[in-house]
């Protein structure tokens, strides 16, 4: 019992060990700020695993919780005068309640149906953050009060990588604990045959849709520590583009891989950064980044890397 | 009376390039399983070069032709490059390059051209018909008469000709078709070619009435995709209607309940119909066997 309990968060110490030793190698404070970013995207990354890699189920919309999350912290202050915190808890909660509502009846469909589903549903949502300019100041977007926690603004990227890595390991942690249990089994059965699932004995339509309000639920958190964080929001943050960048990243790191969803993020987050120089290019590089990856690293960067390994075992 | 007759005018339009763009999804979704999220810039690519290129002094008529072959063959660089290569890739990680190469083209555009809006001019001027009180524009008629005659040219084409056949083969059973000696990838790059091509002719034929810019083919190929789900992936007929009808309920929700959430409520729709219909107006259902 105790060998597979640390077999099982072995990954997890690795993880806690990079966030604290990384800081002993940025040389700026603008390193700690990409680390943040990181960090929260790979928050919301690791929850759309949940649903794409585990239970087999693609989400082109997952922006849209996204953008309930950073909204939820940016209007919850403003017009009602709630701490930041509760806010980020009340998004948390309204996001799963959106997808507890939509769930059901989005998640009976299959393949490129519940692909084009969830996009419509992650397009609404930015639709109405737009729109709804009174509350969120239209497609210009608003400006979000700073966090405050013990009477202080936290406002530092340093204080801030801590925040958002210690979020970051809670929340791999809680899917790599979710993963083992019964829930996390039956979610990798439906992904192998949803109708031999179903002969089990297994609920299927119940389990999807817990793991589709759990993944809504961390992209809603990571949205609200982007809003935070940064200080400032925009419908963008819950537009297609950016459902778009979250499958990215999974796809990228590798699907199924809970560690993945770090590497996928920390690739997309560190790389259009480093390319900053090509600013005019960004896009056709992005575009570009991904379709490379895609094509010659279809199963993701991590799964790849442990197939090379197990090959070399095998010698 | 009037203002039905000028929505449903203005619905058709737009419903018309829907249409198309939902089209060139089916027979790429046919002929290889792949949905081609880049078909809407094949459009922007078709209305961009066009300007471009008549910009540059080239006679309108002949700008073009010279967009549709560019097009095409971006098309076919596509199909040859990305598509290719990633034979065998699972459905998500297709749909996750065609998505790359449409954020790609997208890049390439906003650097070979500009970030502007461009128009052109409307092939029988700008000056509407007046029709049982509603101002249609001439512009409007070439668009329907267009989407019509591809329509059209596109079922004699798989109907009457060898080739179009071998199409129909591989769109039916790959395996099969393969068995009796069509090259079945060949025929994957052709239904690029020609989603390609059909994509620019929409592409130009909107731009006199729509406006268009390097960013506008993320939209077109949302609402696009949207159509053909609507009619049921896969089936052309469906495509047609789809467009249509999301064409027509976006003139209607724009013109009696509010501009700002057309795009909104053509989104719920699909959403709606969906969930009630999951497999759209013309589609049929899968059945999984164990």
């Amino acid at each position: 019992m105790r060998a597979l309990l640390e077999i099982r968060l072995m990954p997890a110490i690795v993880v806690a060990v990079i966030v604290i030793v990384l800081p002993l190698f940025f040389p700026s404070a603008y390193y700690y700020r990409i680390g943040v970013l990181v960090f929260i995207f790979a928050l919301a990354v690791v929850g759309l695993n949940l649903l794409m890699g585990f239970a087999g189920q693609v989400s082109l919309g997952h922006a849209g919780f996204l953008g309930i999350g950073a909204y939820s912290v940016a209007i919850g202050p403003i017009y009602f005068g709630a701490p930041s915190w509760l806010c980020l808890f009340a998004g948390a909660i309204l996001s799963g309640a959106v997808a507890f509502l939509v769930g059901r009846p989005i998640l009976r469909l299959k393949g490129h149906y519940l692909a084009v589903a969830t996009l419509g549903l992650g397009l609404l949502v930015a639709i109405v953050l737009t729109n709804e300019a009174g509350w969120t100041g239209g497609p210009d977007g608003m400006s979000v009060p700073r966090l405050v926690l013990f009477d202080r603004s936290v406002r530092g990227a340093d204080a801030w990588y801590w925040i958002a890595g210690t979020t970051f390991v809670g929340a791999f942690v809680l899917a790599l604990n979710l993963m083992g249990s019964p829930t996390g089994r039956a979610l990798q059965a439906i992904h192998g045959s949803e109708m031999a699932a179903l002969v089990l004995g297994i609920d299927v339509a119940r389990k999807k849709l817990t793991i589709f309000i759990i993944s809504a639920m961390y992209a809603s958190v990571a949205g609200s520590y982007l809003a935070l964080f940064n200080g400032y929001i925009t419908p963008d943050s819950a537009g297609f583009l950016r459902s778009i960048e979250l499958v990215a990243m999974v796809v990228l790191g590798g699907m199924g891989s809970i560690i993945g969803s770090l590497v996928g993020a920390a690739v997309l987050v560190v790389l259009p950064q480093a390319l900053t120089i090509f600013h005019e290019y960004e896009q056709a590089l992005l575009g570009l980044i991904i379709m490379v990856f895609m094509i010659f690293l279809r199963r993701g960067i991590v799964p790849s890397i442990a197939a090379a390994f197990a090959g070399w075992r095998k010698w | 009376m009037a203002e039905l007759l000028q929505f449903i005018s203005s619905g058709l339009t737009v419903g018309a390039i829907y249409a198309l763009v939902a089209l060139g999804f089916t027979l790429i979704y046919k002929s290889s399983d792949i949905i081609n999220f880049a078909q809407g810039e094949f459009v922007m690519l078709g209305g961009m070069t066009t300007v471009f290129v008549a910009l540059a002094g080239v006679p309108l008529p002949l700008a073009a032709l010279i967009a549709i072959i560019v097009t095409t063959a971006i098309g076919l660089a596509l199909h040859r490059f990305a598509i290719e290569p990633a034979h065998g890739a699972s459905p998500v990680a297709m749909i996750m390059i065609t998505i790359g190469a449409s954020i790609f083209l997208r890049g390439v555009a906003q650097i070979v051209f500009d970030r502007r809006f461009h128009s052109l001019p409307p092939v029988f001027g700008a000056d509407p018909i007046l029709f049982g009180g509603a101002a249609i524009l001439p512009q409007s008629l070439v668009v329907l008469a267009s989407a019509t005659a591809i329509v059209a040219l596109l079922w004699l084409f798989i109907d009457r000709t060898l080739l179009g056949k071998a199409v129909l083969a591989t769109a039916a059973n790959r395996l099969a078709a393969r068995l009796i000696g069509i090259d079945t990838r060949r025929i994957v790059g052709f239904s690029f070619a020609i989603s390609a091509a059909i994509g620019a002719i929409a592409g130009i034929l909107i731009t006199p009435i729509a406006l268009t810019s390097y960013d506008v083919g993320t939209l077109l190929a949302l609402k696009g995709f949207a159509a053909a789900m609507l009619g049921g992936i896969g089936s052309a007929l469906g495509a047609v209607v789809g467009g249509l009808l999301i064409g027509m309920i976006e003139a209607f929700a724009a013109g009696y309940f509010s501009s700002n959430y057309k795009d909104a409520v053509a989104f719920l729709i699909i959403l709606v119909v969906l969930v009630s219909i999951p497999h759209g107006l013309f589609g049929r259902a899968k059945i999984e066997r164990v």
